[in-house]
């Protein structure tokens, strides 16, 4: 009876404390500036539905795409609902293989943003670390960090990835290439993503590192690696948010046109770009259903993220204000 | 100025040595190029031959010096794809890809300066609106997908212009072009707008931003006070102290056209460089894959070393810098 009644007032308490910080954020600037702007609150929403459709493809998805036992070429071809000689259970029609059109971009999305959220988690932490101790230590360490960073600036995002996909890419062997495929590709378009992270962490950590609270911290003897991570990280870890929104746009489109040339996920997990490849072969013939869904969905997808990723940076940024 | 060429050569040399070792281990790491030479029944004694012969019995620093020796000499090796010489293939395929990615940085600039001057001069007209708008499609559609809309509106529905290929190709002995044929020009079209539209909606944005900051300044309003004419005012005074960051971006765009000429030529099946690295990574064939990537880095370096050169001669004030800091 008492311990019931302890965690009565226990979960009271936790339920206070979440209201009270819920209340705190709709006072926030970022919350007013977020309600003020009906184009971020939409991308915000269409962003949200497109990460539920995805997330929840296996369960909410009209036809399982990716069981093959559930295919019938005698569905093949078939235009949208609103054209004539269509089915009404295909609402966005068929690809050649009679797979549905609106199901297959739910498991395309799917397959995109676990590469695209994959990709910038392993940049995002990768290039926070190296700008870290790139800033905090310096010397050696930091030109020979910053220069390969000035270096890979020069080449093309787009390039690095397609070079390092081809090239790791064809070293996998074939017994195990659909499996090991996915992994390559998510490190290839990390690899082309660290410099941004890098970057501004370490022009962030060489403003921090001389202020006082981390003499301080020298002071009273702590690690330089808890000065890094306890009391510098915080500290320089907003901005990191912002190129993160932003890389995921860049990374989804990175992904995509990989998958589009054919080098980027294995035929096993088609993504976006995997269907707008198949659907470019039936343009001609006049099957543009095919290609011109998943191309929308991956364009209002991208320009949403962009969208709330420059809201972001500017409602983030004091300067702005 | 002297000392800051010789660095940045210096760096160049650093790169070029790097990728040139990147692209030499490739041939350590896929594949035993012997097996690819020789035929299933060769004896032993036949491919110990073959391996004297071609120096792989060497130690690996030895080989990767003569690595770099044939590549100076322009030696890339042959084709394991199509046998043949892979120098050859790009002397066939650079062509192509020079001609999209000039017609394409021509169409940026052509119409993303002017655009850019005028959404700046006026900011609040219609026009500049519509180009801004314009310029936001721009940026959020990727490549593939603008090449796809051309092709699915100009080809397929309208029927005006051809969706592949290079067509109407005069040989030149050296250089085949495309150049002087109306065909050549009408399959040049959509390939070029479909690489053009991000640069030139980038050199736009970057130029009208430029121009909001420079109209800003004193002496622009010091030259409206002494009465100029505003032609003078705004392509003397403003539009020439915007031009530093837009050669450099544009130089460094020039590589970027490189890179996405990738994926135009995939979508149009534009006999280039492109889709020369893309059938290779298919293939796995190693030979066109690490003189490619030898070859990109070269290009890129270029770019670089002729875009920091460019800053001495558009900026008279780094050259004056330079000069006195010299003197003492």
């Amino acid at each position: 009876m008492n311990s019931q009644h302890d965690l009565l007032e226990v979960n009271q308490g936790l339920i206070a404390r979440l209201i009270d910080s819920f209340k705190r954020a709709q006072d926030s600037d970022l919350y007013y500036s977020f309600r003020r702007s009906p184009v971020i609150v939409s991308a915000f929403i269409i962003t949200m539905i497109m990460f539920l459709a995805a997330f929840l493809a296996p369960w909410i998805a009209p036809h399982q795409t990716l069981d093959l036992k559930t295919l019938d070429l005698m569905n093949a071809y078939l235009p949208p609902a609103w054209e004539p000689n269509s089915d009404p259970n295909f609402l966005l029609g068929t690809d050649d293989q009679g797979r549905d059109i609106l199901s297959g971009m739910m498991f395309g999305l799917r397959i995109s943003l676990g590469v695209g959220f994959a990709s910038v988690i392993v940049s995002a932490i990768v290039g926070t670390l190296l700008g870290l101790l790139s800033g905090y230590l310096g010397g050696r360490l930091d030109s020979f960090i910053m220069r390969v960073a000035d270096v890979q600036l020069t080449f093309p995002a787009i390039l690095i990835a397609l070079l390092i996909d081809g090239i790791v890419g064809s070293l996998l062997p074939k017994a195990a290439y659909n499996e090991l495929k996915l992994y390559v590709l998510v490190l290839a378009i990390a690899a082309s993503q660290w410099v941004n992270f890098a970057r501004t962490v370490r022009g962030s950590t060489l403003v921090e590192k001389n202020k006082e609270y981390v003499q301080a911290a020298k002071v009273i003897g702590v690690h330089p690696f808890w000065i890094m991570v306890r009391h510098v990280l915080p500290n320089v870890i907003s901005p990191v948010l912002v190129i993160a929104t932003l890389s995921l746009a860049l990374a989804i489109l990175t992904e995509a046109t990989l998958s589009f040339l054919g080098v980027g996920v294995p035929p096993t997990s088609p993504s976006l770009g995997t269907l707008i490849r198949i659907g470019q072969q039936y343009l001609f013939s006049g099957e543009w259903w095919m290609t011109i869904f998943p191309s929308s969905a991956l364009v209002i997808l991208v320009l949403a993220v962009n969208l709330l990723g420059d809201w972001l940076r500017d409602a983030l940024n004091p300067k702005l204000r | 100025m002297l000392a800051f060429i010789i660095q940045r050569l210096l760096q160049a040399v650093v790169v070029m040595l790097s990728v040139s070792f990147v692209s030499f281990a490739l041939f350590q790491f896929v594949g035993d190029p012997i097996n690819n030479m020789v035929g299933q029944d060769a004896t032993e004694a036949q491919r110990e031959l073959l391996r004297e012969r071609l120096g792989l019995n060497e130690p690996w620093p030895l080989q990767f010096i003569h690595y770099i020796g044939n590549i100076i000499q322009g030696e890339f090796g042959l084709s394991y794809r199509l046998g043949i010489p892979v120098e050859d293939l790009i002397a066939d395929r650079l062509p192509a890809t020079m001609e999209l990615v000039l017609v394409s940085a021509f169409m940026a600039l052509a119409l993303g300066v002017p655009m850019g001057v005028y959404t700046g001069l006026n900011r609040n007209s219609w026009l500049s609106r519509l180009f801004l708008t314009i310029s936001l499609i721009g940026i959020s559609l990727p490549t593939f997908v603008i090449g796809i809309l051309l092709i699915l509106i100009f080809g397929v529905w309208l029927q005006w212009l051809p969706t592949f290929g290079r067509a109407g190709v005069v040989d030149l002995g050296w250089w085949t072009t495309s150049f002087l044929t109306l065909d050549g020009w009408r399959s040049l079209i959509m390939p070029s707008i479909t690489l053009a539209l991000f640069q030139l909606t980038l050199i736009m944005r970057l130029i009208r931003a430029e121009m909001l900051e420079v109209l800003r300044t004193d002496y622009i309003k010091f030259a409206r006070a002494r009465g100029l004419r505003n032609r003078a005012v705004h392509f003397r005074h403003a539009l020439k102290n915007t031009l530093v960051p837009v050669i450099t971006i544009t130089g460094l765009q020039i590589g970027s056209l490189l890179a996405f000429s990738i994926i135009t030529e995939t979508v149009f099946q534009w006999p280039g460089m492109g889709l020369l690295i893309l059938q290779a990574i298919q293939f796995v064939d190693i030979p066109v894959m690490s003189s490619y990537l030898v070859l990109i880095a070269f290009l890129f370096v270029l770019i670089n070393l002729v875009v920091d050169l460019l800053y001495f001669i558009v900026d008279p004030r780094l050259r004056l810098d330079s000069l006195s800091r010299g003197a003492h």
